[in-house]
């Protein structure tokens, strides 16, 4: 029963990782239809921002929960503004812009901070669960992915700036005759994401340690999930964390870390294979 | 001049080409620089491979490096178990081949679009690279070879004649097989391109929903292009096996961006663009890597920036618009326009 209850533990875990890790790519790509490459690379920075936030004094949940999100977004800011407003529409054009924008960041980050990892430690501890301990940070990565996810669906849903934006990406032409800056809206929304991946990357730094190269870690598993997901920037995300992170956790359990996420992989290619417009194209299809 | 006789122009070319270097280079080069010279040859054969699959089927692998390094492991693994390199080019060659088809069935069959393409490709060979790290220890061998996690396999096996395996071939002889394999797919590619799948291919490259609709297999045709580009890929990888050793590098996040990096710079749809793109970007690239505190992957992430922005159609084709404006008494069949994919 302990056990039971651990394992679950883990497998919660391992859903919310994934939920964390690609809502930033979600929103952008399922708003924007825009496929950021260097995902991986704004979760670094992010998770950097953490790092140095701390490292001049500021408490480490100020720190990952603020800091981090912001510098990442107002760095997205100036990217779209840069470089992606040039090439809307050129889906694979942007792909390959954000592929260069990658590797040029691990090189710059490289560079001013060198190839060493550095970290911030767990907070919170250790949680007994029956007979087992977790760590109480595992817990709030949880809590925290519920939290984000409810807080995107609210913004969404529930705000003006959610409805424009979503009427702006179905239209933008009438969006425009209606009073709303396009642009703009684009910009904010990537921003949004932008600051979503940096968010995602601090709230990891301490599972993970933090070096230039850390995107390379998760941007598979990050596409993976949104893919599969499908266009449904919620709905994909959620199931398809759900689905895959289960696979995963489990494989590890049974197996080692990586055969898990070989398994995610083959499960991730299977349904492809058959639902090449991932879950939310055939299931779910009209949910956020 | 036909379709025929350009392309009979253009190998010709190349055979002189290679000719050359086969003759010239070996004596004049130390080795040192001719082995660099052999790992630069194996990999604008990598390019080459992603030309075709690129630029004949309108396919967008981000994963070459995926059938790169399974060819290298496949070789390395089946060398160490024959003890004759020679017998191990054909075993790698059919995985490489194998998995592409594998990966090809399952993406075109399945009616995935070209950027899940990309991004399913990429996974692929990433996750390739995670495993071949996870294989350190014992319990990770192929018979007698280990596959080494991390280090990769150094006692890699050179390639020697066939029927022979006492007698390894030399690095210059080495140099000498890396050109001909690159001129063989050279002209292979050329010649698929005039036979009657050749052309069909591009069809449905252009536009493949009247390709469809007048009645020719789409998925059928992707899936040899990209078949042909993995077998091609396989083919690089026993190369590079030869001048450096195998280890899971191959299918690095770096690799596979470069491989992008050099058909794009050179210009998506032409051959010998990528392949001097990859030349001059390796030659940049390691010199800078020369220089103190520079991180080479800000330099190549900023070319790709900036053919992307500046030059999104790559510098030969830029290159040849210029000088057929330059001579516009000359007339020019119109460039086929390399259509952004949706």
């Amino acid at each position: 029963m302990d056990l039971a209850l651990a394992v679950g533990l883990q497998v919660l875990t391992g859903v919310a990782v994934l939920v964390i890790v690609s809502l930033g790519l979600a929103v952008v790509f399922g708003m924007m239809r825009v496929i950021n490459l260097a995902h991986g690379e704004f979760m670094m920075l992010g998770a950097f921002a953490a790092v140095l936030a701390t490292g001049a004094g500021l408490s480490l949940w100020v720190a990952m929960l603020l800091v981090a999100p912001v510098a990442v977004g107002l760095f997205g800011l100036v990217v779209e503004r840069l470089v992606i407003r040039r090439l809307y529409g050129r889906m694979v054009d942007t792909m390959l812009a954000t592929w260069g924008l990658s590797l040029a960041l691990v090189g710059g980050m490289t560079m001013l901070a060198g190839n060493s990892v550095s970290g911030v430690s767990a907070p919170l501890g250790s949680v007994a669960v029956g007979g087992f301990r977790t760590s109480g940070y595992e817990l709030f990565l949880i809590g925290a992915a519920v939290a984000l996810s409810l807080g995107v669906w609210v913004a969404l849903r529930f705000t003006r700036w959610g409805l424009v934006a979503r009427g702006t990406m179905q239209d933008a032409e009438t969006a425009s005759a209606l009073g709303v800056a396009p642009d703009r809206v684009y910009a904010v929304t990537f921003a949004a994401g932008a600051a979503l991946s940096g968010l995602a990357g601090a709230l990891l730094a301490p599972l993970s340690g933090v070096v230039p190269t850390m995107g390379a870690a998760y941007i598979a598993r990050a596409f993976i999930t949104v893919i599969t997901g499908g266009a449904a920037i919620l709905a994909g995300t959620l199931s398809a964390s759900g689905l895959l992170g289960t696979v995963s956790t489990l494989g590890t359990f049974l197996s080692t870390p990586v055969l898990g996420e070989v398994a995610m992989l083959v499960v991730a290619v299977v349904l492809l294979r058959l639902l090449p417009r991932g879950i939310t194209g055939r299931v779910l299809r009209r949910a956020l | 001049m036909t379709d025929a006789g350009r392309a009979g122009l253009h190998i010709a070319v190349a055979a002189a080409l290679a000719v050359a270097a086969v003759l010239v280079l070996p004596g004049a080069l130390e080795l040192f620089a001719l082995i660099n010279a052999t790992v630069w040859a194996a990999m604008a054969l990598l390019a080459l491979s992603l030309a075709f699959a690129w630029g004949a089927g309108g396919i967008l692998c981000f994963g070459q490096t995926a059938f790169f390094g399974l060819g290298g492991y496949a070789y390395a693994v089946a060398g160490i178990n024959f003890g004759d390199g020679a017998l191990a080019v054909l075993p790698a060659l059919t995985v490489a081949t194998l998995a592409a088809a594998a990966l090809g069935w399952v993406m075109f069959y399945g009616r995935v679009g070209d950027v899940y393409m990309g991004v399913i490709t990429l996974t692929v060979t990433l996750i390739l690279f995670k495993f071949a790290n996870s294989t350190a220890g014992e319990q990770w061998r192929i018979g007698a070879a280990a596959l080494g996690g991390f280090n990769g396999i150094p006692q890699t096996p050179p390639l020697n004649w066939p029927g022979d395996p006492a007698n390894p071939l030399t690095p210059e002889q080495v140099f000498v097989v890396a050109v001909l394999c690159l001129f063989g797919c050279y002209a292979a590619v050329k010649l698929v391109l005039l036979t009657r799948f050749g052309r069909v291919a591009v069809a449905i490259k252009e536009n493949e929903l009247r390709a469809e609709l007048l009645g020719y297999d789409v998925r059928a045709h992707r899936l040899g292009v990209f078949t042909i580009g993995g077998a091609m890929a396989g083919l690089a990888g026993v190369v590079f096996a030869n001048c450096v050793f195998v280890s899971p590098s191959m299918f690095s996040l770096a690799y596979a961006g470069q491989v992008v990096i050099w058909v794009l710079v050179g210009g998506v749809g032409t051959y010998v663009g990528p392949m001097a793109a990859c030349v001059a970007l390796q030659a940049l690239a390691s010199w800078a890597g020369t220089v103190p505190g520079f991180d080479p992957n800000l330099l190549l992430g900023g070319v790709l920036l900036a053919a992307v922005l500046a030059v999104p159609r790559g510098l030969l084709p830029t290159a040849q618009d210029l000088l057929g404006r330059l001579r516009p008494s000359r007339r020019r069949p119109a460039e086929p326009k390399i259509a952004p994919a949706e």
